[in-house]
């Protein structure tokens, strides 16, 4: 599960970018500082591999390991 | 409990200066974040870390952590950082510095410190220009590149830190990018546990003034820059000069052990004049 702060991301897109599952898409709309902020929208893809939040510059994303059924 | 959708870095971090000041895509959030993660693997105490940091973009990353720090004059860090060290060897000390503060301002406080060979830990986000006073040429530049104060391209030949700071005499020293984050966060840890002068050098995107000046607008296209010009080590060592013009060689460029200055001088203290005071933590750590 991937959780992303929308306060504190600035719409860099450097998830998206170096997602090596391409989990992040770009959202549609503005968000209220003017920028188009990246959505995990494929969780399922996703292989917890953790890059986005180590390589994430505004410390906006965690990846939690999902529970057990 | 703890929230639950923070970054794992969040409880090592000052939240209520957050959002941090750095323009999006800027890379020193990213060599914070492997900074941390350098910690957690060599099993650090952020308690007994103490940063020390002087004037520059980079130089404003200790004010967002929860340890002591010291905001220092330009091109300085070094030197207070070395007063800390000789006033309480068991503590960590970190430096955060950028190229102009590490290389331009402060080079000769950085080839003494790394001469001396003292236990500091330099961490220099080397984004090849002056970005927080708007784009000049740092001594870092590459030949060629563009900024404020070179509008035709620069023809100077650049500072290779890596190799200044070896031929000092530092006792590990190693280059990489943001774009390597697992890379650079396993060459902190190394640093860290290092005893002895350990330099590295954390390759940074500035696209608000190097990307700008020199067609790489987005943190992206510089990103993708440095990617793809950035050769390992062992790769390098085995191709012609030529061939690595205008590339990045990154890789662990020393490691090795040799006597260290803080060490040697309270061994000499203790030589003699006997015993050494145990009063250094007394004045805020009880008894």
């Amino acid at each position: 599960m991937i959780k992303l702060d929308p306060n504190l991301c600035k719409g860099c897109n450097i998830c998206m970018e170096f997602c090596p599952k391409q989990v992040y898409e770009q959202s549609k709309t503005l968000d209220r500082k003017g920028v188009h902020i990246p959505i995990p929208k494929n969780q399922d893809k996703c292989s917890k591999c953790d890059l986005c939040a180590l390589m994430c510059p505004d410390q906006a994303i965690k990846v939690e390991e999902d529970d057990e059924q | 409990m703890e929230e639950t959708n923070e970054s794992p870095f969040m409880k090592y971090l000052r939240k209520d200066r957050l959002p941090n000041i750095f323009c999006a895509g800027c890379g020193n959030g990213t060599v914070l974040n492997t900074f941390f993660k350098g910690m957690e693997m060599a099993e650090m105490d952020l308690n007994n870390i103490n940063m020390a940091s002087g004037i520059g973009c980079s130089s404003r990353i200790p004010g967002y952590v929860k340890c002591d720090s010291l905001h220092t004059t330009h091109g300085r860090p070094i030197s207070f950082a070395t007063g800390l060290k000789l006033g309480n060897p068991n503590m960590d000390v970190v430096v955060f510095t950028g190229d102009g503060d590490a290389a331009a301002i402060g080079g000769n406080h950085l080839i003494h410190a790394a001469r001396r060979n003292i236990d500091l830990t330099v961490i220099c986000i080397n984004n090849n220009i002056y970005g927080m006073t708007g784009g000049q040429i740092s001594p870092t530049s590459p030949q060629g590149s563009y900024g404020s104060t070179a509008p035709y391209g620069t023809f100077e030949k650049p500072f290779d830190l890596v190799e200044l700071v070896s031929g000092a005499g530092a006792t590990y020293v190693a280059r990489w990018t943001t774009v390597h984050p697992l890379q650079l966060a396993n060459a902190i840890k190394k640093a860290l546990k290092h005893k002895g002068f350990s330099f590295i050098e954390a390759v940074s995107q500035c696209h608000t003034y190097y990307g700008r000046k020199n067609k790489m607008k987005s943190p992206l296209d510089m990103l993708k820059w440095m990617e793809d010009n950035s050769i390992n080590k062992r790769k390098a060592d085995k191709m012609d000069p030529e061939e690595l013009a205008g590339k990045l060689i990154v890789g662990e460029f020393v490691n090795k052990n040799q006597a260290e200055y803080s060490q040697e001088l309270y061994n000499l203290i203790e030589e003699k004049s006997g015993n050494r005071s145990k009063s250094i933590k007394s004045a805020y750590m009880g008894d």
